[in-house]
């Protein structure tokens, strides 16, 4: 029996979640759940937040992760990881990116980038697993392999095998971005709290 | 093998799989994906049209000439093909016919959030509700079955959470059709009259024949487990009750219109009480009342907005069916929460659209709105756009308000995108050329449908399927629609675009001002970004008018983030104090 498991990936366009959700599922196909999975495209993408819903278990049916019922945030930008710190169920773990996309509310002055998202969050959510994924990336050799770098630290906490991940990596990963995307997954999979 | 697919990849493969050969659409979210998807596949013809109109008259013809067809549009979609929809629903089918309705509970990316269930009904077609992309795929089978066996064709709803969701679903091998040959039936095909009064009589047959399926077909189904309550529900609505109601006796209803009655009298007598949990209208609940049964609802469930597990459960604590957990509701904020603040979407660093907005905010114009990326120009800061109603109403609106109004002339311009433009502004703008007006229309022209993900349109060159083509001249276009004064203008130069519109709204006849310039997603060449001189910058705030995401002040000046800036120059051209300069010299 799979135990049930809800993990939300959260940031802005162009951060490359969808591509960290669809190695995810390829990895959790490989281990035998059952999956659905939930994106919103369109008018939302244009610069706006994007948000993918993973759910895995034995047997799946809403495609939609409820407020309080999410075992992971995977948080791409600090903003956003606050924003769905309400899908977070009590015990819950976030990882999240420590990078400042300010919206542009915030850039014309309309609204105000919170300040100390983080000790908030680790205020509320002792699982909290904060990351320089872009400085990480960086040193990787690839600065856009931030998703991987994220994805990597989600992977080190969930119940499948390291191989698996090889493998769903280079089924989903194109051939020449394969070996930096592999090196910053690795990265991040190292990373502990 | 089974493949984890969204709704639409697996409404796309299993048209595939059954054989479809035509398939016509025009693109909009969340349905853009089927045809996109479809036509992947070999052997198979699939095109955008100019308009849904077009695109189910396609596959009326398709379907006539003996070829299994699909055709897809988002929900508003349906109203612009309507026309042929209502009366392709007398003539009927030769090749087995699908029309998939995506609809928008939530308004993710619509103007409003219509149920098209309704539309089923209205045309006496069947409905098909999925509840996930298997399904969706399945569905797409039974659809064409359906429509070959009763002669009709027949609508698969589904809505942004099954089209946009992904499940695993099983391929199977294509099954090539053979071609229905075309037989000539004026009886049939010519809706004149005195035959559209014998199909009439034809559709209560099909539908009583029709009902009598609705009763034993598969997708309709009861799930008994404890009976002290039973839900009736469809589509993803199935997989909320699921999620929240686990133990709950279910009926399932797939094909939803017409309704198994006897089916659903029999699972009424089976509970001791009757819900029916549904998003949108009372669609079912309404029919189910009218059968006489006691049921409840929408007294419970709400009837704008998508629903969620989350909701559904909360509404069946109210209904008594489940109970409150202890501790406080799940999602609730703390206090001390810090104010999150929004992240809408907005137009991208280097959009031509924002010149154009930004001009016309200046010269406070009214500006009548339309269908597309650009709509973002009536948000803030911009905040050019008064109003917006569908695709193409921009041109129309902007004339009757100048014929109710003669202030409005000189001081409103209409703005519609290409892809919109060619989709239904052809007919406003002849119309204001008909009856005398003088309205100003900006086409802004960014060469792609945009908002849906850069699709092909009669403008761009190319069709769907990769082909090149002839690309439609806008200004000849709109000459020959005898507009004479047409001018092009490049819409990162804002005084262009300012000299131009004043120009065009102070003269009394009609105007076009074509805004040409690539998309800036599709044009990735790239200007170095501005330089910033700091003894300049006064931290007067002007280029934040612009709303470009590229653009902050910082401690007070200007900051560029010239990872995300294009070059495209529109904040210099803003800046009174010469604090952003032309990028790029000082550091060849």
């Amino acid at each position: 029996m799979l135990k049930p498991l809800d993990i939300i990936i959260g940031g802005v366009g162009g951060q490359g979640t969808i591509l960290a959700g669809r190695v995810l599922t390829r990895a959790a196909q490989e281990a035998g759940y059952d999956i659905k999975v939930s994106e919103i495209h369109g008018m939302a993408q244009r610069g706006g937040s994007v948000v993918t819903q993973v759910r895995l278990g034995e047997k799946v049916c809403a495609p939609m992760i409820s407020e309080g019922g999410a075992d992971f945030i995977l948080a791409f930008e600090k903003l956003e990881g606050l924003r769905l710190l309400p899908y977070l169920k009590a015990g819950g773990a976030m990882i999240i990116n420590d990078q400042a996309i300010p919206p542009v509310p915030v850039l014309v002055g309309a609204a105000q980038y919170p300040e100390k998202i983080i000790d908030y969050i680790r205020s509320k959510v002792p699982a909290t697993l904060v990351l320089d994924a872009l400085g990480i990336a960086t040193k990787c050799g690839n600065p856009r392999a931030v998703n991987m770098v994220l994805l990597g630290a989600l992977a080190g906490n969930l119940p499948l095998e390291r191989e698996i991940w090889e493998k769903a990596l280079a089924d989903r990963v194109p051939e020449k971005f394969l070996d930096a995307n592999r090196a910053a997954f690795a990265a991040g999979y190292g990373q502990q709290k | 093998m089974k493949e984890l697919l969204s709704g639409n990849e697996a409404i796309a493969r299993a048209a595939y799989e059954c054989g479809v050969k035509v398939a016509a659409a025009y693109p909009g979210t969340p349905s853009t994906e089927i045809l996109e998807q479809f036509s992947r596949y070999p052997g198979v013809y699939a095109e955008w049209a100019p308009n849904e109109k077009v695109a189910l008259e396609v596959g009326i013809g398709a379907s006539l000439a003996g070829v299994r067809t699909l055709v897809a549009m988002k929900h508003v979609g349906v109203n612009v093909a309507a026309d042929p929809l209502l009366t392709f629903a007398y003539t009927g089918v030769n090749g087995g016919f699908v029309l998939v309705s995506a609809d928008d509970p939530g308004s993710h990316s619509s103007q409003n959030e219509q149920d098209n269930r309704q539309y089923a009904r209205f045309a006496k077609i069947p409905l098909l509700e999925p509840s996930d992309s298997r399904e969706a795929g399945d569905m797409v089978g039974l659809a064409l079955l359906l429509s070959e066996q009763y002669d009709t064709p027949v609508m698969l709803r589904i809505t942004t959470r099954v089209a946009h969701s992904q499940s695993f679903v099983e391929k199977r091998e294509p099954q090539p059709q053979e071609l229905r040959p075309y037989c000539r039936n004026p009886k049939k095909y010519l809706m004149l009259p005195a035959f559209a009064r014998e199909r009439r009589a034809f559709i209560e047959e099909r539908l009583a024949g029709l009902k009598e399926y609705s009763e034993t077909t598969p997708v309709n189904r009861i799930e008994w487990r404890d009976r002290s309550a039973g839900i009736i529900t469809s589509g993803i609505s199935y997989q909320y009750v699921r999620e929240a109601l686990p133990d709950v006796s279910v009926l399932k209803l797939g094909l939803t219109w017409p309704l198994p009655e006897k089916l659903i009298r029999s699972f009424a007598e089976g509970v001791k009480r009757l819900l029916v949990v549904e998003e949108l209208e009372p669609f079912l609940e309404e029919q189910v009342k009218a059968m006489g049964l006691a049921v409840s609802g929408k007294e419970y469930i709400p009837s704008t907005g998508e629903l969620s597990p989350g909701i559904v459960a909360g509404k069946m604590i109210e209904a008594g069916l489940l109970e409150q957990q202890g501790g406080p509701a799940a999602g609730t904020v703390p206090e001390d929460a810090p104010a999150v603040p929004g992240r809408p979407p907005v137009m991208c660093p280097g959009c031509p659209h924002r010149g154009v907005f930004y001009t016309l905010r200046r010269l406070k114009l009214n500006v009548t709105g339309d269908i597309g990326c650009y709509t973002l120009g009536g948000l803030p800061p911009l905040e050019a756009m008064d109003c917006c109603i569908c695709m193409g109403a921009s041109i129309g609106t902007a004339h009757g308000a100048e014929k109710a109004d003669p202030a409005w002339a000189g001081h409103a311009v209409a703005v519609i995108g290409d892809s919109t433009f060619l989709h239904s502004g052809l007919t406003g703008l002849l119309n204001v050329v008909y009856n005398r007006g003088s309205s100003t229309v900006l086409i802004l022209d960014n060469s792609t449908t945009a908002m849906t993900g850069h699709q092909q349109h009669p403008g761009t060159g190319y069709t769907l399927m990769g082909k090149s083509a002839p690309a439609v001249d806008l200004e000849a276009l709109v000459r020959a629609l005898g507009v004479k004064r047409v001018r092009l203008v490049n819409p990162r130069d804002l005084a262009e675009v300012a000299e131009a519109v004043k120009e065009e709204v102070a003269v009394r006849e009609p105007s076009v001002i074509i805004c040409r310039q690539p998309c800036a997603l599709l044009d990735r060449q790239s200007a170095p970004a501005p330089r910033v001189l700091m003894e300049k910058c006064t931290g007067c705030k002007t280029c934040l008018g612009l709303g470009c995401p590229a653009i902050a002040i910082i401690d007070k000046k200007v900051s560029i983030d010239s990872g995300s800036c294009t070059g495209c120059g529109l904040c210099v051209q803003v800046c009174k104090t010469g604090a952003l300069a032309k990028g790029g010299a000082d550091h060849a």
